[in-house]
């Protein structure tokens, strides 16, 4: 393949990379996809859970095949928050996600990414893995193709880098420089093997049903993040993640967060006699809205998790991917019809993701993160003051009900946690701030061009 | 419950012959860097303080390719690569 030219290499065969190569080889654009690892997903970790929509606009009707890239259709969603001993759970079960077209879905996302590059591969695009693109060729600014660690040399009109959370293109492309610890998030996950008879009885799941568990609280050890619990065919995924920024505060090793996690007195029976098929780690770009990278330079354009498309209060973000991978390879299609690749006419692209879900969602999630952290009160003395308070009204000990509520609201309002948020949030000042606030960032958003 | 150890016992890796890792100056280790975060927040234990040697000893074939090491370091004094094609961890379930 060397000294190629093709109408666009994509870099990265996940969940953008593929949606972008389907998209172009489609249309009859020479399309190349270039992944590092020896098969694409093996780099690759998600939770994970995959939302129906994106992908059916891509592929239509995947989940009729006669072995579709999915584990469980989730009827189950719940919340969890967890002090030591205790759990609140809040959940929400729906008889209509049983319905095809199915909400979402747990997946095995190495099974996943394999079965979606070979989609790419049948519209014609041609992929090559265990190929590691190092650095980006230049002509007269303008990114005209890659380089891999081999030293071979490609070609094409644009460069789409869908090469992940620590995108070497974007860097090389000068369109980030490092990202910042409290940029991004490493979650760690085991996947662990349990017999589907088991899962169905455990979680009270019909076949081929899933649930999903979020769980925040003494999970995390003060830091921001959650664990998560998912059902898979044959299997569960275990995991938690947490801001680089905050493991680097607390020095506590991921992997003894995960192992805390599995003895939870709560969890423990839920993971039984589980065997461990494999132990993950990966970092999710959780900067947001703020973070995100130019989107687009000339010859070149950025989808998916190398642009911090994710949205991790949602849990969405291979959904995120697949829209952008699809979007930058339209804006590709365009542009061959034009022949400009110029970054004034690239800036389509963003024009495009502004018009579906992505920008709308991680702007308006922009400062969410932000706003936990400056209530780290939220993330450990609130949970155990809630479970207790249930544990407290739930536990029958002979005093009167009256006698116990008032108890209840007596801690609640003496605690200092609740103090000072109840101190630092109930003035004119921030109500007027409130309102002032969402005035000023609806304006904005309206002026966003 | 398991080890670190025992944890990346579940994971393949085919490991190239030359580190992706390196520690441009190890002198920022032993005489700047009191808590070394490497050392503990790292998921797979790739970096690990050795005392009579003095420096941080880099396991590189442990690596799991999170690539947060670039970012725990407070003197920006990991250097981490992506391994060469087709080398590193191969994920079977990701």
């Amino acid at each position: 393949m060397a000294d190629e030219k093709f109408d666009v290499i994509i870099v990265g065969a996940g969940p953008a990379g593929a949606s972008a190569a389907i998209t172009c080889a489609r249309t009859g654009l020479s399309t190349v996809l270039l992944e590092r690892g020896e098969y694409p997903g093996a780099k690759n970790v998600q939770g994970g859970i995959l939302y129906t929509k994106m992908l059916t606009e891509i592929i239509p009707d995947f989940w009729k095949e006669p072995k579709p890239p999915v584990e469980r259709h989730i009827t189950e969603q719940k919340v969890m928050l967890l002090s030591n001993q205790s759990a609140i759970h809040l959940g929400f079960k729906s008889a209509d996600w049983r319905k095809e077209p199915h909400n979402c879905y747990s997946i095995i996302r190495v099974s996943f990414d394999r079965w979606y590059a070979k989609k790419a591969e049948e519209a014609g695009a041609e992929l090559y893995t265990g190929v590691l693109v190092s650095d980006l060729i230049k002509k007269n600014g303008k990114i005209c193709g890659v380089k891999t660690s081999e030293g071979d040399e490609l070609f094409a009109n644009v460069v789409i880098a869908c090469d992940g959370v620590n995108s070497l293109l974007a860097q090389k492309a000068g369109l980030i420089d490092e990202w910042r610890p409290d940029e991004v998030a490493l979650a760690v996950k085991e996947t662990l093997a349990l017999p589907k008879e088991k899962i169905e009885e455990r979680f009270s799941l019909e076949a081929n049903e899933g649930a999903t568990f979020e769980m925040f609280g003494k999970v995390t050890e003060g830091m921001l993040g959650y664990a998560f619990l998912y059902t898979n065919k044959e299997s569960l995924s275990l995991g938690v993640g947490c801001k680089v920024s905050h493991f680097q505060k607390t020095g506590i090793p991921p992997y003894e967060l995960l192992d805390h996690l599995k003895a939870h007195p709560i969890l423990k029976p839920l993971i039984k006699d589980a065997q461990s098929l494999e132990y993950s780690g990966h970092l999710i770009p959780e900067g947001g809205y703020y973070s995100m990278p130019p989107l687009y330079t000339d010859g070149f354009l950025i989808a998916g998790d190398a642009a911090q498309m994710v949205n991790p209060s949602h849990r969405e973000g291979s959904n995120l991917a697949m829209t952008a991978g699809k979007l930058a390879a339209e804006t590709v299609i365009e542009s061959k019809k034009t022949g400009d690749t110029s970054s004034k006419f690239l800036s389509l692209y963003q024009k495009k993701l502004r018009e579906t879900f992505i920008i709308p969602d991680l702007y308006d999630h922009k400062d969410l993160e932000e706003k936990i952290e400056e209530r780290p009160e939220l993330l450990t003395d609130i949970p155990d003051l809630v479970c207790n308070a249930a544990y407290e009204y739930f536990n029958v000990d002979g005093r009167a009900k009256r006698d116990v509520q008032s108890a209840i609201l007596k801690k609640i309002f003496r605690n200092k946690a609740v103090r000072k948020i109840i101190k630092s949030e109930l003035n004119l000042k921030n109500l007027l701030g409130l309102f002032k606030g969402a005035v000023k960032s609806a304006l904005n958003y309206k002026n966003l061009s | 419950m398991s080890t670190v150890e025992e944890k990346l016992g579940t994971l393949a890796f085919k490991n190239d012959h030359q580190s992706h890792i390196s520690i441009p100056n190890p002198k920022i280790c032993l005489t700047q860097c009191k808590d070394k975060p490497c050392t503990k927040v790292c998921p797979a234990k790739v970096y690990d303080w050795d005392e009579s040697q003095k420096k941080i000893v880099v396991g590189y074939e442990n690596c799991i390719e999170c690539g947060a090491a670039r970012m725990i370091c407070p003197f920006q004094n990991i250097r981490w690569e992506m391994p060469r094609g087709g080398f590193g961890v191969s994920y079977k379930f990701g």
